[in-house]
């Protein structure tokens, strides 16, 4: 009886315990689940910090890209230079008219503002940017073709 | 079509482009070098179509059809002497274009690859504040250069006290403006950049004279250029850099040409004012006689010379004298008679002007020569036939420090064995200068409209 007892205490004491343990584990794990939130908050955090100093690097990048842009813009002023130099007086009108229709090379950034499918403000621009480069594209090539078919030699 | 097939793209339309340039080299190269331009620019646009950013095409196909449509039928109508008036107009699309372009990647800065809109980085706000800046003063000066040029607004120049006070003020603002647009991305100051500079290039141009549109033409030529530059940079879109800083050194390079061939700094011309007074500088010069002829005279001079030289200048384009000056030059010829032309670097309303305006009247370019290849043969030149030019000929130049034209080369008329000066009255030039040369014995002055002279020379010479 006695033992009956003392097993029924004990078992009353495993169960106790392993109540005890088992409210202590969901506490730790509750705690771990705690810790790992805050862990995965302060992660994001991070990331986001990580995010915006790369958006930061950008611009320090962007130096980068502009020196090697200027780069190519300088060599090309040179070459513009010895090129336009060597073009013969009697041919600058055809020169400007030339020099004026390969400027509305900028029809490129028109057509990507004029791209989006969806309507836009900056579509508007585009469209308009789009139209007013092609009068000078066709215009500038074709008057200065006329112009280059009169130079003709002695017959 | 991948980013780095596409960059290749792009360079290959500017190594075109730079081909084109290069044919202009001698007129037998040169129209192969338009058509390089126009496969350049057809890689270009099919490359930006081609690209991953362009998914939309009916709103484009409209605007390049319009856009296409009244630029052919424009350049196609437009008559050679009206082509300063056909540059300046062009030149004034490329800036608006350019503002356009610039406003579009500031509302939408995404589809340039810039970023969001509020979070573009300081550089790429400062390229798109200069391109905008450099597009809006191209648009509004090259409006005023073609009104100018099409006689829409006075020739004359405007000016007003403080003027340049004014300018300098504006330029100032300008770059604090870009200072604020590219610190606080705001849309404010973007809007004012815009304003401001179009202002500065109405009031920039305002104050140049008439004659001094070579000079501006070219200058904003050269704009147009820097304005594509900006964008490019913008965009970091090579095709567009290299041609802009080609078209920007052009430009350049043709107002210096300019420039010289009137001896006068650039910063003189941009500062305006030239050419407004046009004295009344013959009145103590009564005393002085001229030798007038008729167009019969004039003939008989010129039949009996061995060589003459023709020195045409902007009159006669605007007498459209061209055609009938190019058949009594064949009359000429068929005399036996050498016939050359002479042309000065300010001849006519742009570079080169007067050289179309030849070509266009059948004149084979092989006979045109410029100041420096014929200036020496004027000595052994027995008659120059000066018609529609006047200061380029003046010998004050030369010899008077006083004259407003003093250190301008000129065509050394006065050294050939006869000078026939065709001209409606003995009125100075743009420069409001006497010209000595009419006065003297070898002189003979043919006071007729240009058109007519040549047409009574015509019958003449029959």
């Amino acid at each position: 009886m006695a033992q009956q007892t003392i097993f029924d205490k004990l078992g009353q004491l495993g169960s106790d315990m392993a109540a005890a343990s088992n409210d202590k584990f969901l506490e730790s794990m509750d705690q771990l689940a705690d810790n790992a939130a805050e862990l995965a908050r302060q992660a994001d955090i991070l990331a986001g910090q990580a995010a915006a100093i790369s958006a930061q690097a950008a611009p320090a990048g962007h130096g980068d890209t502009f020196v090697f842009l200027f780069t190519i813009f300088l060599l090309a002023v040179f070459v513009g230079y010895y090129v336009v130099w060597n073009v013969t007086p009697a041919l600058h009108s055809p020169l400007m008219g030339v020099t004026n229709a390969i400027s509305s090379v900028i029809i490129v950034g028109a057509l990507i503002a004029a791209g989006p499918l969806d309507m836009h403000l900056s579509k508007v621009f585009g469209f308009v940017a789009v139209m007013l480069a092609s009068v000078n594209i066709f215009g500038g090539f074709i008057v200065t073709q006329r112009m280059l078919q009169m130079f003709k030699k002695k017959k | 079509m991948s980013e780095n097939a596409s960059a290749f793209a792009y360079l290959i339309s500017a190594i075109l482009f730079i081909m084109a340039l290069r044919g202009l080299s001698s007129p037998v190269s040169a129209r192969q070098g338009n058509l390089f331009g126009m496969v350049g620019m057809a890689i270009a646009i099919a490359t930006t179509l081609a690209s991953p950013m362009v998914l939309g095409y009916s709103w484009i196909i409209v605007a390049i059809l319009i856009g296409g449509t009244i630029g052919t039928v424009t350049a196609l109508k437009i008559q050679m002497t009206a082509l300063p008036q056909l540059v300046a107009a062009f030149h004034s699309l490329v800036g608006l274009a350019a503002v356009l372009v610039a406003s579009a990647a500031f509302l939408a800065p995404e589809s340039y690859g810039l970023g969001a809109p509020g979070s573009i980085a300081v550089g790429s706000l400062i390229e798109m504040s200069l391109g905008t800046a450099i597009g809006a003063i191209t648009f509004t000066g090259s409006i005023i250069a073609f009104g100018k040029l099409q006689g829409l607004i006075s020739g004359k120049p405007l000016m007003y006290p403080g003027q340049h006070f004014v300018n300098l003020a504006l330029g100032i603002a300008l770059v604090a403006l870009i200072y604020w647009f590219a610190r606080a991305e705001s849309g404010y100051a973007f809007a004012l950049i815009v304003a401001i500079s179009l202002l500065l290039g109405l009031l920039l141009i305002v104050p140049i004279g008439g004659a001094d549109m070579p000079v501006v033409i070219s200058m904003l030529n050269s704009y147009s250029g820097w304005a594509a530059c900006g964008i490019g940079f913008t965009l970091g879109n090579f095709a567009l850099i290299i041609t802009g800083a080609l078209v920007g050194s052009s430009g350049a390079i043709l107002s210096y040409i300019m420039c010289k061939g009137m001896n006068r700094s650039f910063f003189s011309v941009i500062l305006g004012g030239f050419g407004g007074e046009t004295t009344a500088a013959a009145a103590d010069l009564g005393d002085r006689t001229v030798k007038p002829g008729s167009a019969a005279d004039a003939a008989f001079i010129m039949e009996n010379a061995a060589s003459v030289v023709i020195v045409p200048g902007y009159g006669m384009a605007v007498a459209q004298a061209q055609h009938a000056l190019r058949e009594m030059a064949d009359m000429l010829k068929k005399k036996g008679v050498t016939v050359r032309y002479a042309i000065h670097p300010v001849a006519g309303r742009m570079p080169g002007h007067m050289n179309v305006l030849l070509a266009e009247a059948n004149v084979p370019y092989d006979e045109v020569f410029e100041l420096d290849e014929i200036n020496r043969d004027f000595p052994s030149t027995d008659v120059s036939f000066v018609i529609g030019a006047n200061d380029v000929t003046n010998p004050a130049a030369k010899t008077d420090p006083s004259s407003p034209i003093y250190g301008m080369p000129i065509l050394d008329v006065e050294r050939s064995g006869t000078v026939l000066f065709v001209k409606r009255s003995l009125a100075s030039g743009y420069a409001g200068v006497d010209n000595p040369l009419f006065y003297r014995n070898n002189t003979m002055m043919l006071f007729a409209d240009a058109k007519k002279m040549c047409e009574d020379i015509i019958k003449a010479l029959e």
